[in-house]
């Protein structure tokens, strides 16, 4: 198992760990009796979920009246939400499947809870477009299927029935992904645990045994469904955008939005991560594994995607100028200089100068700054999407039909829900499962552990010795 | 591997990874039948000891995604030009380039869950299912080999387990 390990290369996890110590961590946060930051955190969270779940309701019974959308800007927060929480998925993909088929090691540490974050994320940006239909009852006639009402077939040339399939795909395939990891797990969970708790996690881990062809195949479907969800997390966003680039609108129609959503999206989902993360490790005490390196590496990729953003808000400007295009050129103008300038300089601060700050190694490495700055990306990352739906719509065509919108308190109560949902999720995800990946660390262990590499690395001898002894 | 009853297995514990290889590799050299070997997490370097063939779930899954590659392809140029034909835009009734986004993610989905379900039943997993586990610590921090005592004598499989440094010997029948 001693593979070659660079001398560069600093531990993932701390500690001198091992494999017992590591379930023994790992394992009983979902063991021991809640404390009392959860309890809040739980009871916040249903809270507010709940308040979410009666203005779903409003919504419903009222209609989309309830709203402030109005004739001229008919997207506004529903959407602006959706793409926001869809970006913020895209990050447990990135890590979970592009990482690991670039066998980036720090990506154990992170897999778990940043796949459970994903499906989260996308639950809650399902359920924008669901009720901004208005008549949700009528949901099914998205769905392709042989009909008795003519027969009738949704429009397979519509970027928005794309994005059906490309969300559904992505949900199904993030789920099964994400189980599939929780399985051998789950089983660990199943062998500490006795009574109904033990049958319920058999159930949950679906009668694994770690029999070497069973790991066999597990690895190959890992790897597979890998290379199948990183061409999909790229395609979802690409799609998303797809929405706004196929529309005549000045300002959406733009050949430059795939890309800029995509680095967006794991913009701001790397910045969720590091939001959640932050907090989890101090709560459950996990610092020996999401240590300062997986925050460095994640501020890393803030840094990258942060500047590919910024590129292309520079670029956006530059060929609405160059086009020489009379309505692009004041759809631009009107989104820096009209009427919600601050939302697009706000936007501006957020994405494009925040991130620069990670230039500097100490600063990435600042868990403080690091928080601090991952909740400022994703408020500028709201913005954005803010920016380009609304205050686009804002401005349109005909200056008699121009208008302007803010958020009645449904829209306000529907987005909050979204975080009661997000939240309620997640703090149940983490009672019931392990929050890292328990045998993906114990893989690792010897390549990354601290008493294997590092400055305080023990001899690889008196290991070999210690093992021998038995 | 699969569930048969009333296999008598005698199966040693390591705690190590490094033990477990040794140690099934003297089995090899020794032609001693191995049942199985456990662990609480993929080892590598123990398939070609074991003489594993490669997993096929990757051929699964290439036939998977072609289904839903045709299924979608062909259903949308069967709704768009037979069953439904309409005008949307001005663009022809087959409309291959914006036929291409859902024929993609059909692909992958047809794909993933298939790949997956088939992953499930060809190692009788699933929700339900109950297997004999050998031992708890499997799962945690043990390595275990098992033999199966019609093939492998105890005694023979007791002195293979002390010489190879194995912490604990047992016996289940399963």
């Amino acid at each position: 198992m001693s593979a070659v390990v660079s001398p560069l290369r600093k531990p993932l996890i701390k500690g001198h760990k091992t494999y017992h110590q590591i379930t023994e961590d790992l394992i009983s946060p979902t063991e021991k009796t809640p404390n009392v930051e959860w309890v809040i955190g739980f009871i916040i969270s249903v809270a507010v979920l709940t308040f979410g779940m009666f203005c779903i309701l409003w919504t419903i019974w009222v209609g989309i009246g309830s709203w402030n959308v109005n004739r001229t800007i008919n997207w506004s927060w529903d959407i602006t939400n959706f793409v926001w929480w869809i970006g913020i998925g895209h990050a447990g993909t990135l890590i979970s499947a592009i990482l690991l088929l670039f066998r980036q090691k720090w990506r154990t540490g992170v897999n778990r809870a940043a796949e459970a974050m994903t499906i989260f994320a996308v639950m809650c940006a399902g359920l924008f477009p669901l009720i901004h239909m208005g008549r949700i009852w009528l949901a099914m006639f998205i769905m392709p299927y042989p009909n008795t009402r003519g027969p009738l077939w949704p429009n397979f040339n519509s970027p928005l029935l794309w994005d059906v399939f490309a969300i559904s795909t992505y949900l199904t395939v993030s789920l099964l992904f994400w189980y599939t990891g929780l399985v051998p797990d789950f089983a660990t969970v199943r062998d500490r645990a006795k009574g109904l708790r033990k049958k319920i996690y058999n159930t949950l881990s679906f009668g694994w045994t770690g029999s070497a062809k069973h790991w066999q195949r597990w690895e190959s479907l890992s790897l597979v469904l890998a290379g199948l969800s990183t061409p999909l997390v790229l395609s979802v966003h690409t799609i998303v955008s797809f929405d706004f680039a196929t529309s005549v609108i000045p300002g959406w129609h733009t050949t430059i939005f795939p890309p800029y959503f995509v680095a967006g999206a794991i913009f701001s989902g790397f910045a969720m991560v590091l939001t959640l993360m932050i907090i989890t490790r101090k709560v459950l005490h996990l610092e020996d594994y999401i240590t300062v390196e997986h925050i460095e590496s994640m501020n890393k990729v803030i840094l990258l995607t942060g500047t590919i953003v910024g590129v292309a808000y520079l670029t956006e400007l530059f060929i609405a100028w160059y086009s020489g295009y009379v309505y692009e050129q004041f759809a631009f103008f009107n989104r820096a200089l009209g009427p919600y300038w601050w939302a697009y300089f706000g936007m501006m601060f957020c994405n494009v100068v925040s991130p620069q700050f990670f230039w500097k190694k100490s600063w990435r490495r600042n868990i403080t700054l690091t928080f601090f700055l991952s909740i400022v990306v994703n408020i500028g990352m709201w913005f954005e999407r803010f920016v380009i739906i609304a205050t686009t719509l804002a401005r349109d065509y005909l200056p008699s039909s121009w208008s302007l919108y803010s958020p009645s308190w449904v829209e306000i109560g529907i987005y909050a829900g979204t975080f009661g949902l997000f939240f309620t999720c997640f703090l149940i995800f983490v009672r019931v499962a392990p929050v890292v990946a328990v045998a993906e660390i114990k893989a690792i262990l010897k390549t990354s552990g601290e008493q294997y590499i590092g400055e305080n690395a023990v001899p690889r001898q008196q290991h070999a010795g210690h093992s021998d002894k038995h | 591997m699969a569930n048969i009853n009333n296999k008598e297995l005698i199966f040693g514990l390591y705690d190590d990874e490094e033990d477990l290889l040794r140690a099934v590799r003297t089995a090899v050299d020794d032609h001693m039948d191995i049942y199985d070997v456990y662990s609480p997490f993929p080892v590598h370097g123990l398939d070609p000891l074991l003489k594993l063939e490669e997993s096929r779930l990757h051929q699964a899954g290439f036939i998977y995604g072609a289904i839903g590659t045709l299924t979608a392809f062909l259903g949308m140029t069967w709704i768009f030009t037979k069953d439904w034909p309409n005008i949307f835009g001005g663009k022809p009734y087959w409309s291959v380039p914006a036929f291409i986004p859902i024929t993609f993610e059909t692909t992958v989905l047809f794909s993933a869950i298939g790949m997956t379900v088939t992953f499930y039943v060809i190692n009788g997993l699933g929700p339900g299912v109950v297997n004999t586990y050998l031992d708890d610590r499997i799962t945690d921090d043990k390595f275990c080999i098992a033999f199966d005592k019609s093939s492998v004598s105890t005694e023979r499989a007791e002195l293979f387990f002390r010489t190879t440094g194995a912490s604990e010997v047992n016996s289940k029948t399963i």
